[in-house]
């Protein structure tokens, strides 16, 4: 119940870092791969972002975007610098 | 007698993410004691060297592909997972594992230690860093980190001299354990699944919460670099004025170095020519064994220039801000953002080129940026490019200002990078059309590099490209020797001798396949040994068009084609060269770096399609145009 009620609040307030501009600050909520269509399988996409490190709980920020398009963007979580694209950061839900 | 005797060297492998500083610690410990292969039939590069410990035994260390799970999403990673399974073929199973972790950055980290446990194996971490960790006000409590993970825990320094000898010294300890420590455990591993890593990514966050206290703010000097190196405009402006400094470096620094070698060579050849009996040995000495050498050597300044700014970027970890930087650009023609830097170099030359190809991690973003590099127009084709349009194209101005023959020159470099976007475009879709690897990867903090290590770096190097693609060349360059003077041409013979050999034979037998694109016999027979190197093309048709003094009478041959060839064939010999495979050392250093003939054979096959037919439309338009 409890868990049900934790997603639906987040995915009230979240919004997906794909869509967070530089200076974002927050949390991770969830990661979300159901919406992800190009690329890789979902599954394999959240067991890497997991293995980098965004995993829920963790700080993030978006601390540079690129020159062309904002993107990709380069995001400290807790204590790393991970460069990705905008399109993988879609699956990242934070508040 | 003694019960025990040490049978062999104690084999313990290097695991660690990527940018961990496992190169430099691989580097610190084996010293130049070390060899650089690659595993049999994929592109991985296998590392080994040897070491001793205090006590005198010699230790064999596995330098391991840089990963962040065993899962091994990639051949580099299936080669970690193989080694560490010890299920590799063909190498011993380590007796134990050294995972090595950067002290400033143990959050991942101490996940991939969690997952090695399983592996049942004896395994001990390091703490490389970790200087630097503490300076920036890590605190570690080494004995609480080691009880959580049930490993032993060691210090390392990597890159300062001395900042290995604790872990060294540990090693006897950990060797002489009882053999019943020494027996693995089973092995409980296997794939995780993205709950399983997550759970141990919380188990990680726990241990590292208990053991390490982690200063509030990160590195600011990475912090304010990074405000100016990634910024949108300036960031770019740095990096291009980077790559001009090293292009400039690998275009124009490397020159003297190589005219001396050719000049050594040339005189070399010279004194043989003067000193043995004219004759079949004194040719195959003169044009095939020093020839062949010197074509090898002539490479090596470029391929120690462009790899000693290569690994100084890479430690430096500009590298991976200079793939953040070029990834959308990139990207759009469906290659890594890395592949910059050996796009880049390939126009000095494609064979430094398709060697730095190795600072991509991706295989099949290597792949790719390997066969598309030869497209790029190196320096060889430029006499090539220079003879045919100072005959062919009229030295005068179009639109008021701008060069004709200039504009030609232009024309065939746009034309060179056009297509090999094209053809990466084409690549990405048609051969792995199963999903695109995402750019994804961590900016580590800046560092600097250590000298020692980048010389180890570019010593490796060198002496992996003599060894490796060395002998290829070598033997390709005797075999276009071969060619080009078999049979020996008869008593008294009018014609140049090459007009006798198997290359004039050949010359001659697909003549009716170039008739359509416009080359006669005499083109054919110049560009056989213009596979040994693109200018060598120049003093081929100088011999075949009977000319004397080869290269230094460019002027005179380009008179002789002006007369003998039309418009529209040297449209088409230009056209050609934009394309075709003539070089014999860049497929064989695509051979070497792909680990087999088979993408050798993808390279030759492709780039000649597009030659032909590059050369047939060139000619057949020129012809309708009325160049014929």
């Amino acid at each position: 119940m409890s868990d049900l009620f934790s997603e639906l609040s987040a995915s009230v307030s979240s919004l997906p870092l794909g869509q967070a501009r530089r200076g974002f600050c927050g949390r991770i909520d969830a990661i979300e791969v159901n919406g992800y269509g190009a690329g890789l399988p979902a599954g394999e996409l959240e067991s890497r972002l997991v293995e980098l490190g965004f995993v829920e709980g963790a700080r993030v920020e978006i601390l540079h975007e690129g020159a062309f398009g904002r993107d990709p963007i380069a995001v400290r979580v807790n204590d790393a610098t991970i460069a990705l694209r905008r399109r993988e950061a879609m699956a990242i839900l934070v508040s | 007698m003694t019960a025990v005797e040490p049978a062999g060297p104690w084999h313990l492998a290097l695991v660690g993410n990527p940018n961990c500083g496992k190169t430099a610690l691989f580097n610190a410990l084996t010293g130049s004691r070390q060899k650089v292969a690659n595993y049999p039939g994929v592109t991985v590069e296998r590392k080994s060297g040897l070491f001793q410990t205090p006590s005198g035994r010699s230790v064999h260390l596995l330098d391991l592909p840089g990963t962040y799970s065993l899962r091994a999403r990639s051949p580099d990673e299936q080669v970690t997972r193989d080694a560490v399974l010890g299920r590799l073929a063909g190498e011993s199973p380590p007796d134990m594992l050294l995972c090595v972790a950067d002290a400033t950055n143990l959050r991942i980290a101490l996940r991939l230690v969690l997952e090695l446990k399983r592996v049942g194996r004896p395994l001990m971490l390091a703490l490389n860093m970790i200087d630097i960790a503490r300076k920036r006000g890590f605190e570690f409590d080494l004995d609480r980190l080691s009880a959580e993970l049930g490993v032993p825990v060691v210090t390392s320094t990597a890159v300062r001299r001395g900042g290995v000898e604790d872990l060294i010294a540990r090693m006897d300890g950990l060797i002489a354990m009882p053999p019943a420590a020494h027996v693995a455990a089973a092995n409980t591993w296997t794939p995780p699944t993205s709950a399983e890593l997550r759970a141990t990514q919380r188990e990680a966050d726990r241990i590292l919460h208990a053991a390490v206290k982690v200063p509030g703010r990160p590195d600011t000097l990475t912090g304010r670099l990074d405000g100016v190196l990634l910024h949108p405009v300036f960031g770019i402006l740095i990096l291009l004025a980077v790559l001009f400094v090293m292009f400039q470096a690998v275009f124009s620094w490397a020159q003297p170095a190589m005219d001396l070698i050719k000049a050594g060579f040339d005189a070399l050849g010279g004194l043989v020519q003067a000193n043995m009996p004219e004759g079949l040995l004194q040719s195959f000495v003169q044009n095939g064994v020093i020839a062949g050498v010197g074509s090898v050597i002539v490479f090596l300044p470029q391929i120690l220039i462009l790899f000693l700014f290569i690994l100084i970027l890479e430690d430096l970890g500009y590298l991976a801000r200079a793939a953040f930087l070029m990834d959308r650009i990139m990207g759009g023609a469906g290659l890594h953002g890395r592949a910059f830097i050996p796009l880049l170099s390939s126009f000095a030359c494609a064979i430094p080129g398709i060697m730095a190809a190795r600072v991509i991690d991706n295989r099949r973003d290597r792949l790719t940026t390997i066969l598309v590099a030869p497209l790029m127009t190196c320096s060889a084709r430029i006499p090539v490019y220079v003879l045919i349009i100072s005959a062919f194209v009229p030295d005068r101005e179009v639109f008021g200002f701008v060069g004709l023959q200039g504009l030609v020159m232009f024309g065939l470099y746009a034309a060179g990078i056009s297509s090999a976007l094209a053809v990466s475009f084409v690549a990405k879709r048609l051969l792995w059309r199963d999903h695109p690897e995402p750019f994804m990867l961590e900016l580590p903090d800046y560092k600097m590099p250590r000298l020692k290590s980048v010389l180890i770096g570019v010593y490796t190097r060198a002496l992996m490209f003599l060894q490796r693609a060395g002998t290829t060349i070598f033997s390709m360059m005797v075999l276009i020797w071969f060619l080009a003077s078999f049979p020996r041409p008869p008593e008294g013979a009018a014609e140049p001798a090459i007009e006798y050999s198997l290359a004039a034979i050949l010359g001659r037998a697909i003549e009716p396949l170039t008739a359509p694109i416009g080359f006669d016999w005499h083109i054919n027979v110049a560009l056989i040994p213009g596979m040994a190197a693109r200018e060598v093309a120049v003093a081929a048709l100088g011999t075949v068009y009977a000319i004397e003094g080869g290269k230094e009478a460019s002027d005179q041959i380009g008179l002789v084609l002006a007369q003998s060839w039309s418009l529209a064939t040297a449209l088409a010999l230009l056209a050609w060269y934009i394309f075709a495979p003539q070089c014999a050392s860049t497929l064989a250093v695509i051979r070497r770096e792909t680990g087999g003939w088979h993408w050798m054979a993808v390279s030759f096959a492709y780039m000649i399609v597009l030659a032909y037919a590059g050369a047939f439309l060139t000619y057949n338009i020129a012809v309708a145009l009325g160049a014929g």
